[in-house]
């Protein structure tokens, strides 16, 4: 195995060792970019002078013996929609295509402070809307593990990213499955960690009652270590917790003997794929062997999930993207006549489709005469949602379930048809609704050899316990430790 | 409940994004059939369920009105499609 094929926590190791340098790994973490990016396309900008630069700066740091930061000479990925200083940040939209904000994300400070080195911005649906990655405005990224296949989506770019060993880590954002999704899809660790834990600040805003920043690794430790980042208050964001963050890799080992999960008995029915049914059972297995109780339990309302979440989203959405006006940055159409033609022009001529299905569904939603029809039912819906979750965690300690209903799809075998590529986060969007955390990880293989991922989620800020179960069952396997052919 | 051309027209329109006739046709289609499956909520007993907005508890947070440093004119400028002098410029807004 190549040096890239590390996790952080690995390569951390060899710096201070002094078998690795940052300098040395960035060179050829980019010669391995330019071989490999033709074929997987999970870039939209990289940041290939800067980081070189960075990486010779954090070199001197560790010859010096200087203290380091947590992710010090480490290369981290960034999705496109999280703001960098001086660097492109387009949400994989035409309207965004020459927008270089001059800001930083909380989020992006924090890696900065921690002397990470940015490799560059990956790829979207654009604006984090679909869950395949085939909605980017510039290019369509390819799963590593078959290029014939999608990566997942929203947060596709940078989970082939890491699963490509293409980055060591990355930020992923989550509205609805964005991150759990795509790491299940790419054989990686993907978290969504509590609403309110990670700044939302420089964020560019999807559904703000549901966006998150999330993390994308090669195992659970590199898990624990990014949170330990980018997890804290900031003033910036209004919904941003003063909850105090745990360390988060204490009593990671603790192992789940006498663990509750729960086992929602709605996630293993119909439309569930053999092959992942079979693995997450495999996997449950595993749980009871290392002491867990498995018990079943009712999660009454998933069904109704989906529909509740094209509602919420979408209305918070199409107030988001009002701001898309060809006015103070991004695209202006060359040809109108008068404001609001110009508005109607530009957003017509950069929006993709699924962002116009959306915003119209959205403002559709909130429109009068249908905001109680929609906007209100569905946001009581979501009340019932959670109170399913909060019943649930009176009787279990976590719950545990599939991340996506099936492994990697064909590119091009939903784009057409957008309720059916609603449906594929049928698992993942609850926590959102919920705005309790979820980690996925990898737990088997399909019979073509695509990744399949499970799925833990817990009360509102417990990411500790959720990296202890996951630990737990990452150090009995090795399916996180395969690598796709390429 | 059926979805028209006349509805996908009206919400363009409120949207402000100008859609051609093809898109007019794929649109109603998908818009409909998106809004029949979101139908399966009527199906649900929401009688004195409270609407969520938040998931997690939050209240108001004040802090003191104090003068901080912000992005320049300058930076904030920089990308835009038209400017002059400080100013975001715009095609003709009243007739």
């Amino acid at each position: 195995m190549s040096i890239l094929g590390f996790t952080t926590h690995q390569i951390k190791e060899k710096f201070l060792a002094g078998e690795a340098k940052p300098s040395e790994i960035t060179s050829q973490l980019f010669q391995r970019i330019k071989s490999l990016e033709p074929k997987i396309q999970s870039f939209i900008t990289l940041s290939e002078e800067e980081a070189l630069k960075d990486a010779a700066r954090i070199d001197k740091k560790i010859e010096r013996r200087e203290k380091l930061g947590l992710l010090a000479g480490i290369p981290v990925a960034i999705k496109d929609n999280i703001c960098t200083k001086n660097i492109l940040t387009t949400c994989a939209s035409k309207i965004l295509k020459n927008f270089v904000p001059p800001y930083d994300a909380f989020v992006v400070k924090r890696l900065k402070e921690e002397d990470a080195i940015i490799v560059g911005k990956t790829n979207l649906d654009e604006f984090a809307m679909g869950s395949s990655t085939e909605n980017s405005g510039f290019k369509v990224t390819r799963n590593p593990w078959n290029l014939d296949r999608v990566p997942g989506g929203s947060s596709g770019g940078s989970a082939a990213a890491v699963a490509a060993d293409l980055s060591y880590m990355s930020l992923g954002s989550e509205t609805g499955g964005s991150v759990r999704q795509p790491a299940a899809l790419c054989g990686v660790v993907g978290i969504k960690p509590t609403y309110g834990r990670v700044s939302r600040y420089g964020l560019v805003a999807f559904g703000s009652s549901l966006d998150q920043v999330g993390t994308v690794t090669k195992d659970v430790k590199d898990a624990a270590l990014l949170m330990q980042v980018i997890a804290g208050y900031d003033a910036q964001d209004s919904t941003s917790s003063q909850t105090p963050v745990p360390n988060y890799a204490d009593g990671i080992d603790n192992g789940v003997k006498g663990l509750r999960v729960g086992i929602p008995k709605e996630y293993f029915a119909g439309g569930l794929n053999a092959d992942v049914a079979a693995s997450v059972k495999e996997a449950l297995k595993t749980y009871e062997r290392l002491g867990a109780k498995i018990l079943e339990i009712s999660l009454p309302h998933t069904e109704y999930a989906v529909a509740v979440y094209y509602i919420v989203a979408n209305a918070e959405a199409s107030s988001n993207l009002a701001r898309y006006d060809g006015v103070r940055y991004g695209y202006r159409t060359s040809d109108s006549s008068g404001i609001v033609d110009m508005y109607s022009r530009t957003r017509a001529e950069a929006f993709g489709s699924e962002v116009k299905r959306r915003i119209m569904l959205g403002n559709y939603a909130l429109s009068s005469g249908y905001y109680d029809a929609y906007y209100l039912k569905a946001s009581k819906v979501r009340t019932l949602i959670k109170t399913d979750f909060d019943t649930a965690f009176e009787k279990v300690d976590c719950v545990i379930c599939p991340t996506s209903p099936m492994p990697a799809f064909k590119i091009g075998e939903r784009a057409n048809n957008p309720l059916e590529m609603y449906l594929s986060d049928i698992y993942t969007i609850p926590a959102n609704l919920a705005g309790i955390p979820g980690i996925s990880l990898p737990c088997g293989f399909s019979k073509e050899g695509l990744p399949i991922g499970m799925q833990i989620l817990a009360r509102h800020f417990e990411e500790q316990k959720l990296l202890q179960i996951a630990f737990a069952f990452e150090r009995e396997t090795d399916f996180h430790l395969k690598k796709p052919a390429l | 409940m059926s979805f028209t051309y006349k509805d996908v027209e009206y919400i363009a329109s409120l949207s402000r994004i100008k859609i051609s006739g093809d898109e007019k046709e794929v649109f109603v289609h998908q818009l409909g059939d998106i809004l029949s499956y979101i139908e399966k909520l009527n199906t649900i007993n929401t009688d004195g369920v409270q609407p969520m907005s938040h998931t997690v508890e939050v209240s108001n947070v004040f802090r003191e009105d104090t003068l901080k440093p912000s992005i320049s004119r300058a930076d904030a400028q920089q990308t835009a499609p038209s400017i002059m002098g400080a100013f975001f410029k715009v095609p003709k807004v009243i007739e």
